[in-house]
């Protein structure tokens, strides 16, 4: 300490005040004692929880499949017409999922080996109108890259079952897949009639493996699955499956892949007769939209196999689903809104009526004075957010669910990171605008830039499309919505992951940080001035 | 009713507010179209509508119209130079009818300009991002029927929303609040409409005072438009309408 510093003047009996905790509960008091700010406050959770309602109410699921008979009404008999969603599995991870293809499929009791040989794989894709159910009148030639021939084994053909499975894609060469998600490559290139590939899968106690060879001589072992609590009998056989298609349509377009498989045999022996041919996942109830059923030829040891599906994690848009925010985030736009209001007029209502010379005379310190008040402002906005979404979100997946609509399941901990992510948005935005306030001192202009700068941006979000969309969910405030992004991504599956279908640019953490640079700025700024200008 | 327009229009003319508020207004609504259309590709879409890229600058443009209309009443409350209005204008609504006409007169020049300002940024950029004549898009020009609405319509716009937010202002008297008041009207709506699925998404879109309004800008494709051109703007006239009758209700009601 400077020895000319002089100590602070201490007249007898006065109390002594220190420290931020005085300052703290001033600004506090200053919040609560306003009644229109607490009830612009409160409003704005009810508002939030009406809205989140009425979205939930406004979106009905439903609708007839089959084109209907020419001359008749939407209900008329003949189209098989329903209520709610179609049926999307979940996996063994409580995950959606698809889980539709074609299937020949042999029992498996205790170890063994299953080995087959790809010797083409093609396929057809489907090119006819958006609205009508697909059929093979209308395709063209091309198959997808991943599109999926070969060898699977499951303890049961119900769909989201465990399963593990190695095969040929259309454009991925030799992969080795199980349970959705896991994914390890093996050989490169397609399949061609110079290059047939063989694979082979076996089963030792709960340990899957996958093996891939280029002349079925020299095996090479691409990944082991320990799926355990496997039981004694399993189903093994050949699948060919083929996924929708978006690079034509951004509806997609259904696909189906024809693979040939030789030299097929279980434990060195060729299959039986006896195994049963069929289509998984293909009804009309079923989600995934498939190009037809499929079928099974076989001639000697030879298959040929065609089928329409996938197995995957399920994504937007063919699940056509919410989540568990898609209903609450119009509503946390109100309270955005109002928010933004009450953490402007916090700092420039003092401005105006003169309150503010008041509290610098009793706090000199400006950095404190600015600090109490986006801590109290900032408390109080996450405490509106985080309120409005643990009410919201489980109202918003009821009224959903209650009008048919797919919510795609979500667990307890997205839950509450999107409750306290909706706090953490309405805090940072509070902050941010309060520090705004403190900048621009003129509550006009306050909340009109705040308005702009901090929720139009949403809306833009929704009239834009494509890379400007994404941009703007990266590097604008908007970002911050990143934060209720509810949808896994899939890594092995084509689709488009546009916000439109409700995949976030940005990981919802990272989409928080990039408000929270905004506010961070704006905070800084302010405090900046405040020190230097006059009050 | 000319002194009070006269007194209205000397306290306009003399803030220095005004001026910079409609710079700014115009500037924005220019800066934001040039944005568009400088960044628009033909391939980003099919079915543009190359008169309503232009004026798309209003989207945010408004935003200042409105604070320049709402600050002309609410500001008075904020002074309390109201008292000294009403003391020297004792009837209120000629005062209100005073305010409303200044500001529109206003309004109305700000937005020429600014319109015409779009409408050239369309013409000279739109070209160059492939909405041509080779692409089948006509070029931004008045002589084009649509799009001479879609002009008019846009200012028409511009003045019904400078109303409506000073028929708001006037009931709810504090600027902030009544900013995202008017804010909030005009923007929420539309979001609500993208998040709900037809036809409540339809009905939200034909009565919101945003979407149904500037459905005026709509020169290609009006089928896709939730509601006709002109019945769109009569929508907006209704909403500042009731807002205007609301304030001079409340405003002949209550104490200043």
């Amino acid at each position: 300490m400077n020895a000319t510093t002089s100590p602070p003047i201490q007249r007898p009996g006065e109390p002594r005040r220190k420290g931020f905790g005085p300052v703290l509960r001033s600004e506090w008091t200053k919040l609560r004692t306003v009644r229109g700010w607490v009830i612009g406050l409160a409003a704005a959770v009810v508002l939030c929880v009406v809205f989140t309602f009425v979205v939930g109410h406004g979106n009905e699921e439903g609708g007839c499949t089959g084109p209907p008979p020419p001359g008749s009404g939407p209900n008329s008999p003949g189209t098989n017409c329903y209520t709610g969603h179609p049926f999307v599995p979940m996996g063994p991870n409580g995950e959606a999922v698809a889980d539709s293809y074609r299937f020949v499929e042999q029992p498996l009791t205790g170890n063994g080996t299953f080995t087959a040989q790809v010797t083409s794989l093609t396929g057809l894709v489907w090119t006819g109108p958006d609205n009508i159910e697909p059929s093979l009148a209308h395709t063209e030639p091309g198959l997808e890259a991943w599109a999926k021939a070969g060898i699977l084994v499951t303890p049961s053909t119900q769909q989201g079952s465990p399963y593990a499975a190695i095969m040929a894609t259309g454009g991925h060469g030799i992969r080795w897949q199980y349970n959705y998600t896991h994914d390890q490559p093996g050989l490169s290139g397609g399949i061609t009639s110079s290059a047939p590939r063989w694979l082979r899968l076996t089963r030792t106690g709960s340990a899957l493996t996958g093996y891939d060879s280029a002349n079925g001589m020299t095996w090479h072992e691409i990944g082991t699955a320990d799926l355990t609590g496997l039981p004694a009998n399993l189903i093994v056989g050949l699948f060919v499956t083929s996924p929708v298609s978006f690079e034509s349509s951004s509806g997609g377009a259904a696909t189906q892949a024809t693979a040939t498989f030789d030299h097929v045999t279980l434990n060195n022996h060729s299959v039986s007769d006896d195994g049963q041919s069929r289509s998984i996942g293909t009804g009309s109830r079923d989600y995934y939209p498939t190009l037809g059923t499929g079928s099974t030829h076989r001639s000697g040891n030879t298959f040929v196999l065609s089928g329409s599906g996938d197995i995957a994690l399920a994504v937007n848009p063919l699940a056509g689903g919410d989540t568990a925010s898609s209903s609450l985030w119009f509503g946390l736009i109100v309270a955005l809104m109002m928010v933004i209001v009450v953490a402007t007029m916090f700092i420039t209502a003092e401005y105006r009526r003169g309150l503010l010379r008041t509290t610098f005379t009793a706090t000199p310190e400006r950095g404190p004075v600015l600090m109490a008040k986006a801590v109290v402002i900032g408390a109080v906005a996450f405490a509106v957010g985080a309120l409005a979404a643990a009410i919201g979100v489980p109202l918003g997946m009821h009224v959903l669910n209650g009008n048919g609509n797919y919510v795609f399941p979500s667990t307890t901990l997205t839950e509450v990171r999107i409750t306290a992510g909706s706090g953490a948005l309405l805090a940072l935005t509070a902050v941010a605008v309060l520090a705004l306030g403190a900048i621009l001192r003129k509550g006009a202009s306050a909340i009109t830039i705040g308005v702009v700068v901090f929720a139009l941006p949403y809306l833009l979000g929704q009239l834009l499309s494509g890379s400007a969309q994404e941009w703007l969910f990266r590097i604008t405030p908007a970002a911050g919505l990143d934060v209720l992004g509810a949808l896994p991504r899939a890594a092995v599956v084509d689709y488009p992951s546009t916000v439109a279908n409700g995949y976030y640019p940005l990981a919802p953490w990272a989409g928080l940080a990039v408000l929270g640079a905004y506010t961070a700025i704006s905070l800084g700024t302010a405090s900046f001035l405040l020190r230097r200008r006059d009050a | 009713m000319s002194e009070a327009l006269r007194a209205e229009w000397t306290k306009l003319r003399t803030l220095s507010g005004t001026g910079w508020l409609l710079f700014g207004a115009v500037v924005l609504t220019v800066a934001v179209s040039t944005a568009v259309a400088a960044s628009v590709h033909v391939a980003s879409g099919t079915g543009q509508d190359p008169t309503k890229l232009a004026l798309s600058g209003i989207y945010l443009g408004q935003t200042v119209f409105a604070a320049l209309a709402v600050l002309t009443i609410s500001e008075e409350y904020g002074t309390g130079m109201i008292r000294t209005t009403l003391t020297a204008t004792p009837r209120r609504l000629i005062l209100l009818a005073a305010k409303a006409v200044n500001v529109a007169g206003l309004t109305f020049v700000a937005s020429c300009l600014a319109v015409s300002g779009c409408l050239l940024v369309g013409r000279l950029l739109l070209p160059g991002s492939g909405l041509d004549p080779a692409h089948g898009y006509a070029l931004v020009s008045l002589s084009h029927s649509p799009t001479l609405r879609a002009a008019v319509g846009s200012i028409i716009y511009l003045v019904l929303v400078a109303l409506l937010s000073i028929g708001v202002a006037t009931a709810i008297r504090d600027t902030a609040v009544s900013i995202g008041m008017v804010l909030a009207l005009l923007y929420l709506p539309p979001i609500l409409a993208q998040t709900v699925s037809d036809p409540l998404r339809r009905h939200l879109e034909q009565i919101a005072p945003m979407t149904a309004g500037l459905a005026i800008q709509a020169t290609t494709d009006l089928r896709s438009s939730p509601i006709a051109p002109w019945a769109g703007l009569g929508v907006l006239a209704a909403w500042a309408t009731v807002s205007l009758l609301l304030g001079g209700m409340v405003l002949r009601l209550r104490d200043a």
